[in-house]
This record gives structure tokens, sequence and C-alpha cells, in this order.
């Protein structure tokens, strides 16, 4: 166990980004999100929850694949993949580093998206237990701990100190190269951490019922009449998708640059009325079908495939960002429990 | 296979045929002449040019062809419209084999075989037809029910005339929507037609073709004294990966780029009928 105080904690940061480069929570124009650790950044490592998760640093909301020369009816193509450089994910909640399992379920699976993996492969995290989660989290119900998220290295805050536990490998060597900590007493940790327990044990989706949620009810929870109710609102902005942290749905873009076209893939959301157009035809043509979809998917479908692991982290941004109140957690009351 | 497999190889259109007012049929091969990888029928291919698009497309040509790739394709959006207008010559980028293909080394293996297609839904069931021509031993006799608008947009129609009929214990029905001058075959609806064939209920059949004709057919074929898990069809969706990730053609737990676009119409059933 090893620890800081945060008062110095500006001399870790300098010290981890001389090593690899440091990816953790920024301030920046009023929002806190993931951003490399530069000189003169605003970083807000207290701050629950950033705005995006931390799906971007796998898979960046747009991402360059390929280059094309085209002349004439010829065509040249050029891999424009990027490589990944080792680097620290600092900062990474419970919810956010249970994301990156369900994630890794979809793009790890064979054929593996070596766009994806070259950044897992990169990437060591460093988590943070959450002292103090928000009446919005329910990520115990998705079988998150959020006082002992197990990255590479565990940090948690206990009063003006941080400590640091390292979990894997990786994580121990990292640990061993960083001069700015000094040892550390497991026991204070220990007491912080029951305490988070005890908290999360009062939030008020702790309770959250999903029993109903299983492959075999597939087609009775596809055609209950809820749908309707729940989706009536939806304005279809994709908000609730982009702020998702297991949200991974992509389109595969081209755009004409001076000299050739790139292809790109950036993010896409299954809310939006063109994600399933095809020219003669649109199998989801209503606001409800889409909505529908999401939530089946998360809920339903994903698990089906992946023994029973949903795709959900209860990290509750879908609760904080829709304009409408709509989110997974009305869908849960509605059709989770058992009736 | 990696995600490689997102990252395309060039193709070159080397032969155009105009086969109705809105269906072409392109010939694809590598710069140096050779098929661009090996596919088994029902499975699918992603051509792309870039700065227009990338889509999916049944390969029409059947994987016993060992000189090229060809690809029936009508004209009804953005990248179909631009090959349509494209020459001879014209480079696309090319990737896959994608999906599971039609079940031919097991399932229809020595199996009577019955074809169903409506309009451009020939094109994924001439990659099936002409391997089971190309091995005839392996399975029965073959009846082929085929239908489109008009006389003009029968797919395929020199190949059918002049070899598909010939072929021993081959079948072949064609119907036409609409009475038209110069034909003198049958005329009607497929499922119609179907019911009027009364074709033996032994066979193993396949349909394709635009959805309401797919439905309708399903049920004369039940009508016959089919059931369910002798009818298979291979469905169309938006794709952008074609390898289950981007999950635009995800569909209750299945994604039908990889999981299909081949099912069975009793696993179908099991499916939220949003296809």
């Amino acid at each position: 166990m090893k620890k800081i105080a945060i008062s110095n904690i500006e001399k870790l940061y300098n010290e981890i980004s001389s090593l690899q480069e440091l990816y953790l929570p920024v301030k920046k124009a009023g929002a806190t999100n993931f951003a490399k650790y530069e000189n003169g950044v605003d970083v807000d490592i207290k701050s629950l929850q950033t705005v995006k998760s931390a799906k971007d640093l796998f898979f960046p909301q747009s991402e360059d694949m390929i280059d094309f020369k085209v002349s004439g009816k010829n065509i040249e193509i050029k891999d424009a993949r990027a490589q990944s450089n080792p680097f620290v994910l600092f900062g990474v909640r419970g919810c956010d580093l249970k994301s990156f399992e369900v994630l890794d379920k979809v793009f790890l699976q064979e054929p593996v998206d070596t766009m994806y993996k070259s950044k897992r492969d990169a990437v060591t995290v460093i988590t943070l237990a959450c002292n103090n989660p928000e009446s919005s989290c329910f990520c115990k119900v998705f079988g998150v701990d959020p006082a002992n998220p197990k990255g590479d290295i565990q940090a948690t805050i206990v009063g003006e100190e941080m400590f640091f536990e390292p979990l894997t490998d990786k994580g121990s060597e990292l640990l061993s190269k960083l001069t700015t900590l000094e040892d550390g007493d497991e026991k204070a940790v220990e007491s912080e951490k029951k305490e988070i327990s005890q908290k999360v044990e009062k939030l008020p989706f702790v309770n959250l019922d999903l029993s109903n949620f299983k492959g075999e009810n597939l087609m009775e929870l596809f055609d209950r009449p809820e749908w309707e109710e729940l989706s009536k609102a939806c304005l279809g902005c994709g908000t609730c998708t982009f702020v998702c942290p297991t949200c991974q749905c992509f389109d595969i873009r081209d755009f004409e640059t001076n000299d050739g076209v790139k292809r790109f893939r950036c993010w896409d959301s299954c809310m939006y009325s063109e994600f399933t157009k095809m020219a003669a035809e649109n199998p989801r043509k209503t606001q409800m079908q889409r909505y529908r979809q999401r939530f089946m998917h998360k809920l339903v479908y994903f698990p089906a495939n992946n023994g029973g692991e949903y795709s959900c982290v209860g990290c509750g941004r879908c609760v904080k960002k829709c304009p409408q109140s709509l989110n997974i957690v009305k869908v849960i009351k509605k059709l989770g429990g058992k009736n | 296979m990696t995600n490689e497999a997102l990252i395309p190889v060039v193709g070159v259109i080397t032969d155009i045929r105009k086969d109705t007012p809105d269906v072409k049929t392109f010939r694809v091969v590598t710069p140096d002449g050779k098929k661009a990888f090996e596919h088994m029928p029902g499975q699918c291919a992603m051509l792309s040019i870039p700065g227009v698009g990338e889509a999916m497309f049944s390969i029409t040509s059947s994987p016993t062809n060992t000189e090229f790739m060809e690809f029936s394709i009508k004209k009804c959006g953005c990248v179909t419209s631009w090959l349509h207008s494209c020459e001879v010559g014209q480079m696309v980028t090319i990737r896959g084999p994608y999906g599971n293909g039609f079940p031919v080394e097991t399932a229809f293996k020595g199996k009577n075989m019955l074809f169903i297609a409506g309009g451009i839904g020939l094109a994924p069931l001439r990659s099936v037809i002409n391997y089971v021509r190309a091995h005839r031993e392996d399975y029965g006799t073959v009846d082929i029910v085929y239908g489109s608008r008009s006389m003009d947009d029968l797919v395929d129609f020199k190949e059918i005339e002049e070899e598909w009929k010939n072929e021993k214990d081959f079948n072949v029905f064609l119907t036409i929507d609409r009475e038209q001058e110069g034909w003198d075959g049958h005329v009607g609806f497929v499922p119609a037609y179907v019911k009027e064939v009364n074709i033996p209920t032994d066979r193993t059949a396949i349909l394709c073709g635009p959805p309401i004709m797919i439905k309708f057919t399903l049920q004369a074929l039940l009508e016959l004294g089919f059931n369910k898990e002798q009818v298979y069809t291979t469905l169309e969706f938006r794709m952008k990966c074609g390898v289950g990730k981007c999950g635009r053609c995800n569909v209750g737990n299945k994604y039908i780029c990889k999981d299909g676009p081949v099912f069975r119409m009793d696993q179908l059933e099991e499916l939220p009928s949003e296809y």
C-alpha cells in the first residue's frame, strides 16, 4: 500500500506523465471529461463522474481507418489506423471499469477488433473508489462494488490522502517506479471502504429488480405494451448512447480530403431514424421501436449472448443527461420485476 | 481473421451485364485477375466506392466459379446508383466473405430442392443453384419457381433459358405479374403459382424476394403441407462492419451479418419481427 497527500498530487501526475501519457478527469468549459494531462490543465480527480465515459480511450468517438487515393478509375488503399503507445488512465470509477469488460465482450470476440485491442493492451488503469456515490448511481444492481474497483492499481481517497494498492503485475510495475509515493497503512482504507458500502445500501435505486430480464422472456418482453408509454417522450437525440459507457454501435463513413478519401469509424446510435434505414426499407420505423431496441439489447439480447452479463453498469449518466428524463431505471422498474 | 476484416482490398470491375432495366451484374476480380476470396453460397461481400459508401451484397456467382465473382445489383440507393453509372475497368473495394451461407454441405445434401424467388431475390439463390449444378450428384430434383413484375425484370434470363432449363431433373417455372406482349408463359403472382404447380412436399425450400412475397409464399407452402423446418430464407439488413460489432443488424439476440443472413423459418419465428 502506497499513499500521497492530495495537496502533493500534482507531483504524482507529473511523475506518471514523465513515464507514459496520462489521462485523467480534466475540467474544461465547466465539464469534466477524461483528457491528457498537460501543464496547466484543471485536473478534477475528485469529480465522481465524467460527463462522457472512459470508453473514448479505447473506442474513440471518431477514429481514422483508411486513406484512399482515387485517380480516375483507380483506387489505392492505405491503412490509416493509429498505433497505440502505453498510457495510464487514472481515476476510473467502478462502473466505467465494468464497462470495459462489457466492451471487451464485443470487440475482443472473434474476429478481434485490432483498433480497440491495441488501446486496451496499452493501458494501465488506476481506478478510484467512490467516496460519495450519488442518488443517480445504481452500479450495485449490476454487480459493481464502487468501494473496490479492481483496476491494475486501486486508489482510495481517505481524508486528505490518496492510497494506492497494486492488483496486477502491470500495476505493481508502475507503482514501483513512482518515487513521489510513500508507504501507507491499510487500516484507514479498509474503514473507508466499509463506509462506502454502507452509503451504497442507502441509494434510492439499489434494489432494482432485474429478475424478469431473461433470454426465455425475450419475445414476451419485446411485445410488452408498456414500450409505447415508456418511449413516448423520446426525441431520438442519442444523448443516452453517447454518454453511455457500454453503447458501442458504430458507423463507418468516408469524407473527401484534399488529395483523396478518408474512411473513419465513429459512434452511432440505434436511437437515430437512419440507423437501420436502407434504400427501400426501414425495419425500425418508429421511435418506439428504436427505443425498445436499445433497452432490449442492454437488458435481454446482450445477456442472452454473454452468459447473463448485462450491457448496463448502472453509472446513471442517462438518468442525468436525458433531456426528457427517460432512462434505463424507468424501463427496469416497469419491466424488470416479476409481476 | 481480425478486423483487418474492416480493411478491404481493391477489386476491378471487368464486365458489366445489363440484366433488366434496373439490375446489372458486375464481375469483380483483384487487379492481378484473381478472385478476392473464396466463399460459400449465400455469403455476402462488402463493396465500396471511396467517398460514395460501402454496402453489403450477396455474392451471386457460385463458389465453383474459380475465375471471378459476380454481383447482381438492383439500382435503388447511393452505392447501387453509382455502380450502375460506372464503366468496365472501374476499381472498387471489396471485403468478405460475411455470413453463414446456405447449408449446402449439410442440411441440403441429398435433398430434392425447391428454389422460389421474386425479382432481384434470385441473386443470392443463383449462387446456390449453380453450386447444385456443379455438384449435381449430391442433390436430387431441383424445382425453380421464379417470378418478376414483367419479362424484362427477370434476372439472368439467358442463363435460365439456355442452361438451367436443360439441366437434368431441373424444372423451371417462370411467371410474371401481368400479361405482356411476347410472353406466352405463366402470368400471376409467385405464391399462387407455387400452389398451382403443386410441388411435392419432400423438397427443401429456399425463398428469397420482397418481404410481402416471402410472407405469402411461406403461407402457400404451409398450406401445401410443408413445415417451417424445411424452408429457408436470407435476410437483408443495413450493415456496416459485417462481423457483429457495429450493432446495426442486431435483431433479437442475433446479428444478421454473422448469425445470418440465412435463417430457417422456424428459427426466424423465435426472433422479433423487425427484419
